[in-house]
């Protein structure tokens, strides 16, 4: 039976001990009627080399690809000592840190990471992380409403992640909350400033400013957070931490700085795995340490003045407050966390500059190559990290399929989300390229784009000549 | 130490990140960082010694017993991780386009499938990233319900007393009023105090069965009629669904909808808290409110179905698809276990269970149900032990640290007194559980003959009692350069 360890002679005295005769007896206050017979779903057992050689040949299904999308999920390269410590069985088999004495290693981990993402977002604190980017900006609207007291309304640009938008409202909607969307700028890509004065008519408690915004676009920062504040609301940041190495941190943006940061960690040393887990961040100014959700690390002594490590805040929780919690959040993502730090201690400020600005430059040098390809723009004037909203003169799903069959993801089709922007790819280059991957992705895409078009002409010539 | 007291100005790993520096191009400067992050400057060594010595101040499954109520600590197979992390799971793009995931499809599809039959649901959603957010959805869903029926009189969730406290939170977060019942002697929910609180307000009811306090609820199926016929629907908490794996579905008992904590019953590791993964089951009145993305197999093809193909959804909990890789390593669990494995979880858990309990009630121990059988998990009440040497449960708990065993769950259900909350789940051998109990006595002698010794535990783990009240008034939450 796998991972039961009784004999039989075990299960025989167990049993004598208890009283009971067999281990059904056991079961004895259920009612018989709910009992259930069988488990007609679920197959037979596999043994380890059995599913081994299962899973094998599902991954390998899966093929492999250069890949150039972004949109919220970010290729870099992880050294291999991260999840070689992170999966030590003393990080990965451990419980939440509630037992202080018994968890010292992963709460002295979690203060060396709010250290980190503290001064990564120019914030005073951070908390121990959250389940995602999205869910970390839900929770941050949440917190603003709280804090601000007066608003329920929080101002969301479009510019901010679609789906990012879509779980704030799946968070929040039962809670009288307003989300009002802010237009963006076709020209610049931006949320102007200039174009908010009609939202602020009206109190609202927190502007989102993202920061680079979801076309990979660079925001006015400093004006949005002012604007932000100038209408005593206030300003919650949504970036990308490996941009942090290179731009403003949050914290600095504008007179005053912006209140909140959140955003998606996973650049930081998380493989991209479909999908997670990843893990949110979020830091803010020591005002709002009190309102801020999730599980916080603090460093005090023990009764030898020993430092230590310990949860704290504990009262905001729901293991305390119960119906009253700030949030009804348990988990923080504790692994993700670890590699995270990890991460962070082994690329150090200048190696985490070195990558972020890597990453820029190839996406500029992507670019630059795409340019001589007819019809094949940057729709966008504003400056760009390291992902550009690029249009095509043809169909984008057509034109993915074909990179596809050259082993090349091309990006991530606009037009679920901006139907507005036509034939538009958002693209997205990090230091895992190459200039040869970079001039592959250029050759290839011109191709395509040659071979859907003589397709048309022909198609044209097929049709002209039938008339 | 802290990894910034390791730190040396200019020393840098030169094989972790590009060797040139390159240009930041035409973005403005108010825009471009001026002081570069306080991260550690430290060698590859430096970090990886750093690390591990953390870790090795860590207790784990790995190295110790977690008789940890309510958490269900089992052992975490390691195949189950090295299978997650074959480097094509790892390196696929949430967005690539679904004919370049068929592999992994397939495995969210077959667990999905997997977890409809073993909770008796009619459809599952894997999205949910940790049970707080899969009791989120799942009363939201409730809410969903009653509103597409035009039923707005619905404003309460009734929650019994021995919750956990996500419970109420999240009855909160969705703008219902909570309202508590008691229990009664046996520790069951007291029927007559659940007849008066329901009416047309009952939005819904949440429970956890087997309950925190270790015992079936016998009146379930009289607790799911009673709701039902006021217009209510209910909500199981999967946190011990370890207890019946197997033996009896929720579906069964009446749940309309439930939540599985994948990190408890089906062995995905805590990792020092979180990842979680919480899948949600609903029953038919609540398949169309599903949470998106679900996997659908059409045509000889795995695809995602999103907003369009359930309109209705009740929308998205992560920016992809939730802890995807939480989700490989349940799927290989539930493959190794198989149809007959999975029936033994619920059986020896409990037999597990039920020894200890019988053994600890021999070694001198009051447990606080002593007429019901335990579930996968039971509880012991130290009220008396207090009374008579002033050694409390928490005192026992850290003691318990000093043998080598991570503390119980303690002060947990609110409603015993000095109360411990053992589980020892399935994985335990029974020499595991002889040397625990030995130890448990240990204890209770130490508690009568040095009192003091045992309020001052723990004495061997690498800090001793921490101050908490300083951590609060004298708040440490980042360190700072001197």
């Amino acid at each position: 039976m796998p991972f039961i360890p009784h004999t039989e002679e075990d299960i025989r005295a167990m049993l004598e001990s208890i009283g009971a005769n067999t281990i059904d007896d056991l079961f004895d206050e259920i009612p018989a009627a709910l009992k259930t017979g069988t488990l007609k779903g679920v197959p037979p057992g596999l043994n380890e080399m059995e599913i081994s050689r299962l899973m094998l040949e599902r991954s390998e299904a899966d093929g492999r690809y250069f890949n150039f999308i972004g949109a919220g999920a970010y290729e870099h390269h992880i050294p291999a000592a991260v999840w070689q410590i992170t999966t030590r069985g003393e990080f990965y088999s451990s419980y939440t840190p509630y037992q202080a004495e018994a968890s010292q290693g992963s709460l002295q981990l979690l203060y060396e990471y709010q250290t980190m993402m503290a001064s990564l977002t120019g914030m005073d604190v951070s908390n121990a992380s959250m389940y995602d980017g999205a869910s970390a900006l839900a929770e941050a609207a949440l917190m603003a409403v709280r804090s601000h007291k007066s608003s329920r309304r929080i101002l969301m640009p479009a510019t901010i992640h679609p789906v990012y938008r879509s779980v704030v409202r799946t968070i929040v909607k039962n809670q009288g909350i307003e989300v009002i969307e802010l237009p963006y700028c076709r020209q610049s890509g931006q949320t102007l400033p200039e174009s908010l004065d009609e939202f602020g008519q009206e109190e609202f408690a927190a502007l989102v400013i993202p920061q680079p915004n979801f076309f990979g676009v660079l925001e006015q920062v400093d004006a949005l957070t002012d604007w932000a504040h100038s209408k005593n609301a206030l300003a919650i940041g949504v970036v990308n931490p490996m941009a942090l190495a290179m731009l403003t941190p949050p914290g600095e943006w504008g007179g005053k700085g912006a209140d909140i940061a959140v955003g998606e960690g996973q650049p930081l040393g998380i493989p991209l795995s479909s999908g997670g887990p990843y893990f949110g961040f979020m830091a803010c100014k020591q005002a709002l340490v009190r309102q801020m959700p999730g599980r916080i690390i603090g460093r005090t002594t023990d009764q030898d003045g020993k430092p230590g490590f310990v949860l704290t805040l504990q009262a905001r929780e729901q293991h305390i407050r119960r119906s009253k919690a700030t949030s009804n959040i348990c988990t923080n993502q504790g692994l993700m966390v670890t590699a995270a730090t990890i991460y962070m201690a082994l690329t150090g400020p200048d190696g985490l500059r070195r990558i972020a600005v890597q990453s820029h430059a190839n996406i500029l040098a992507l670019l630059e190559k795409l340019e001589p390809l007819k019809g094949v723009k940057r729709i966008f004037s504003g400056p760009v990290f390291h992902e550009a909203a690029v249009a095509l003169p043809a169909p984008v799903d057509d034109v993915l399929r074909m990179l596809k069959g050259k082993q090349i993801l091309g990006g991530l089709n606009l037009k679920e989300y901006y139907p507005e922007l036509g034939n538009t790819v958002l693209i997205c280059a990090t230091e895992t390229k190459t200039a040869a991957d970079l001039g592959n992705y250029a050759n290839h895409l011109g191709q395509a784009l040659d071979n859907i078009s003589s397709v048309n002409s022909r198609a044209t010539s097929a049709t002209s000549l039938s008339t | 130490m802290l990894i910034f007291e390791h730190s040396r100005p200019g020393r840098r790993n030169y094989s972790q990140s590009p060797a040139t520096a390159a240009e930041t191009g035409n973005i403005p400067q108010n825009l471009l960082r001026k002081r570069p992050p306080l991260l550690p400057e430290v060698s590859e060594m430096d970090a990886v010694r750093h690390y591990t010595r953390l870790s090795q101040k860590n207790f784990s499954i790995d190295t110790q017993f977690y008789p940890l109520g309510s958490c269900t600590m089992k052992y975490n197979p390691r195949a189950c991780n090295s299978l997650a992390m074959l480097p094509p799971f790892l390196a696929r793009h949430p967005r690539a386009p679904e004919s370049t995931g068929q592999g992994f499809l397939a495995c969210m599809y077959e667990l999905q499938e997997i977890l409809k039959d073993v909770t008796g649901m009619a459809g599952v959603s894997l999205t949910p990233m940790a049970g707080a957010q899969g009791e989120l959805i799942g009363i939201a869903m409730i809410r969903a319900y009653h509103e597409s029926r035009g039923d707005a009189a619905r404003t309460e969730i009734i929650v019994p007393d021995a919750a956990h406290g996500t419970n109420p939170a999240t009855a909160v977060m969705c703008g219902y009023k909570v309202v508590e019942i008691s229990t009664d002697k046996e520790g069951d929910v007291d029927m007559e105090a659940l007849k008066a609180a329901v009416g047309p307000q009952t939005a819904g009811l949440m429970l956890t069965n087997p309950s925190t306090l270790g015992v079936f609820e016998k009146n379930v199926a009289e607790m799911s009629r009673v709701v039902h016929q006021a217009g209510g629907l209910l909500y199981y908490d999967g946190a011990n669904l370890n207890a019946i794996l197997g033996k009896v579905k929720p579906g069964d008992m009446g749940f309309d909808v439930i939540h599985i904590n994948l990190h408890k019953t089906f062995s995905t590791p805590h990792g020092g808290g979180g990842p979680g993964s919480a899948p949600v089951g609903v029953g038919k009145r609540l398949l169309p409110f599903m949470p998106v993305p679900v996997v659908a197999f059409e045509k000889g093809a795995y695809r995602w179905l999103a907003e369009k193909d359930i309109p209705q959804s009740i929308g998205r909990l992560s920016a992809h698809m939730g802890n995807a890789g939480v989700l490989l390593r349940a799927y290989v669990y539930v493959r190794l276990l198989g149809e007959e494995g999975m029936h033994r979880v619920a059986e020896f858990a409990t037999l597990n269970a039920n020894y200890l309990m019988a053994e600890l009630s021999k070694a001198g121990f009051e447990i606080a149900y002593p007429t019901r059988r335990a579930s996968h998990e039971f509880i012991v009440t130290l009220k008396d032990l207090k009374e008579k040497t002033g050694v409390t449960a928490m005192n026992v708990a850290k003691r318990l640290l000093d043998k080598g065993y991570h503390a119980p769950t303690t002060y947990f259900p609110l409603l015993v007194p000095e109360c411990l909350l053992i589980e020892p789940a399935e994985t335990e051998s029974k020499e595991t559980l002889d040397a625990f109990v030995a130890s448990m006595k240990e204890i209770l002698e130490e508690a009568h003959t040095q009192p003091e010794m045992v309020k001052g535990a723990p004495h061997t783990t690498p800090v001793r009692r921490l101050d908490d009240v300083k951590a609060a008034r004298e708040l440490d939450l980042v360190w700072k350069q001197t």
